[in-house]
């Protein structure tokens, strides 16, 4: 197993208190980047390091950085802590188990594009996360890290925890920069984008949680060590698996490894059936991908995608008519009702699935499924309904034949 | 003034949380967010009195109140019970049983997700994705997360809040 960069903070119950966190080499990063280190070398590293985007889009870190205006007056850091795409859990893994290095990347961030303000979208139900991070910015605070003239320096940094209330699509940025400024969580028209025009209209850099807490390490151990180690990747592992959970692993672990090395395998005498590989956006993956890596492009080639690196792993038990029933219930429910193809799609689409698990199935729905998956593909507004599509698909590929049973008044249960 | 009696609905401790947590924020309506969950922790849910109160004190035009308050799945509109309990039902969860323990919950409450209990004990509600998939099936009551729950464990978890 390699070196850990992210878990070791949170193993064995996490590092919560300030001194532990110094003693550990914590904030040091943030100190040298305080000191003096110029905002193009830390840019650099970034680029060098090819951290990217953590949140589910994957967009190369540094070049996000690097778009924020050096000019422009005042701008802000705003940190997408509202984790809410199915599976993924690992930023909730990192704010319980050690809330200082969320705060150490914030102020990297902060001072590298010249923000002095940042504000922190918790999920609402966050409750033992608010907690820590309000008691790690507190005592951050304490000893001048932030605030005003952190580390004895004139800079300032100012962070505010900003509590959400209940919506997934408050995920998508633009959503989460409206639901911000106190109005309902509607995706904005792009451009322009948060870099340009984001929070109150002014320059943003938004950037996921784990994302952030990537930051101090490609900093403390330059960008090839960083390399060398991985690239480092957070990956949350959950459903039939032996033990769910959070795992550090080299972006490009195949998904066999995964599943059978780390996480235990599956429970005794059942047999792979799908994987959605980066949260229920994904499309499903199947057996024949058990050896595909795990990494951005490989993903994209094999027609699916990382996403936020959430694996739900489902055995031969599972009912793949049921889980995507469930999840295009789900987005039915999360759909803010904006526009169209997503509003009206995901209601038909349930209307559909509500009618094969009624045993009340057609032989031409399968084919009305497709039709209107197709007619949200690239129809939507914001990447909700976007969503939908993939998995539905892929599963009406993969597994068309429970379809079909649940079609001739049969359980697509165990054979 | 006329906003003096709408700003009644709410204590002035309540007044006062809300103006610092404007204060957080260069524009005051951020604040709404935060507000109204003052409100509501005062108040049980959100009382028209209470979205009167927070739009007053926000300087908001009361429907826009209104109309972001009814947007988010954690802000009430209508009346809940003492406890809200929230199950998760996404995928992680329902692979690893939540149904069973849905049904319990409804079975030992009579309440089915979205109604609250005769005696206002309880309200039982199905949540999104709670971000706790390896702690699946999980719920959470008022602001604790109990992982791993099974039917059985049912009785004993809710026998903690009276």
């Amino acid at each position: 197993m390699p070196e850990s960069i992210l878990l070791r903070w949170v193993k064995d119950g996490g590092i919560h208190e300030l001194e532990a966190y110094r003693r550990a080499g914590g904030y040091e990063a943030a100190r040298r980047v305080a000191e003096g280190m110029p905002p193009e070398s830390v840019i650099d590293l970034l680029v060098q390091s090819g951290l990217r985007g953590k949140g589910g889009a994957g967009f190369p870190t540094g070049q996000k950085w690097k778009f924020i205006p050096r000019s422009a007056p005042v701008k802000y850091v705003v940190v997408n802590a509202d984790e809410g795409e199915p599976g993924t859990f690992k930023d909730r893994a990192l704010i319980e188990g050690c809330p200082h290095l969320l705060v150490e990347g914030i102020i990297i961030a902060a001072l590298t594009i010249g923000a002095h303000k940042a504000y922190i979208y918790l999920r609402k139900e966050f409750y033992k996360g608010r907690r820590l991070l309000d008691a790690a910015i507190a005592q951050a605070r304490s000893a001048g890290m932030v605030g005003d003239r952190i580390f004895g320096t004139d800079r300032s940094v100012e962070i505010v925890v900003h509590s959400g209330a209940g919506a997934y699509i408050a995920g998508e940025e633009s959503a989460l920069l409206e639901s911000l400024e106190g109005r309902r969580a509607l995706p904005r028209l792009r451009p322009p984008f948060p870099a340009q025009a984001g929070l109150y209209q002014q320059p943003t850099l938004l950037q996921n949680v784990e994302t952030l807490c990537h930051v101090p390490a490609v900093i403390n151990l330059g960008p090839e060590r960083y390399q060398e180690l991985g690239p480092p990747a957070l990956f949350s592992i959950s459903g039939s698996v032996v033990r769910p959970g959070v795992y550090e692993l080299p972006l490009g672990t195949s998904l066999r490894s995964m599943i059978f090395e780390h996480a235990g395998g599956l429970r005794p005498g059942r047999r792979f059936k799908a994987a959605f590989p980066g949260g229920s956006s994904s499309a499903l993956v199947t057996e024949a991908d058990l050896d595909v890596r795990m990494d951005y492009d490989t993903l994209r080639q094999a027609g699916s995608m990382l996403g936020s690196a959430a694996v739900i792993v489902m055995d031969d038990a599972a009912d793949i008519v049921e889980v995507i029933a469930r999840t295009v219930e789900f987005y039915r429910d999360e759909s803010c009702g904006k526009c169209t193809p997503c509003r009206e799609g995901t209601i038909w689409i349930t209307q559909v699935f509500d009618r094969l698990m009624a045993r009340r199935g057609r032989t031409e729905d399968l084919a009305l499924l497709e039709s209107i998956a197709a007619g949200m593909t690239g129809t939507c507004f914001c990447p909700l309904g976007e969503s939908v599509p993939p998995s539905l698909v892929a599963s009406l590929r993969h597994f068309r034949g429970e379809y079909e049973h649940y079609v001739a008044d049969g359980s697509a249960h165990a054979h | 003034m006329a906003a003096q009696p709408r700003l009644a609905a709410l204590s002035e401790r309540a007044r006062a949380e809300i103006d610092r947590l404007a204060g957080l924020y260069e524009h005051r309506q951020s604040a709404l967010l935060p507000a109204l969950f003052v409100a509501q922790d005062e108040a049980g849910y959100l009382t028209p009195e209470a979205l009167g109160a927070v739009a007053g004190a926000l300087a908001l035009p009361v429907q826009d109140v209104v109309s972001v308050a009814s947007f988010y799945h954690l802000l009430h509109l209508e009346p809940v019970g003492r406890h809200v309990v929230q199950v998760c039902t996404n995928i992680s969860c329902m692979l690893n049983g939540c149904g069973a323990v849905v049904e319990r919950l409804q079975e030992r409450l009579g309440a089915s997700p979205g109604e609250t209990t005769p005696d206002g004990r309880f309200t039982l509600r199905t949540a999104e994705c709670l971000a706790a998939c390896e702690e699946a099936p999980v719920l959470i009551i008022d602001e604790d997360r109990w992982p791993r729950v099974t039917p059985d464990g049912v009785d004993a978890l809710l026998a903690r809040y009276r």
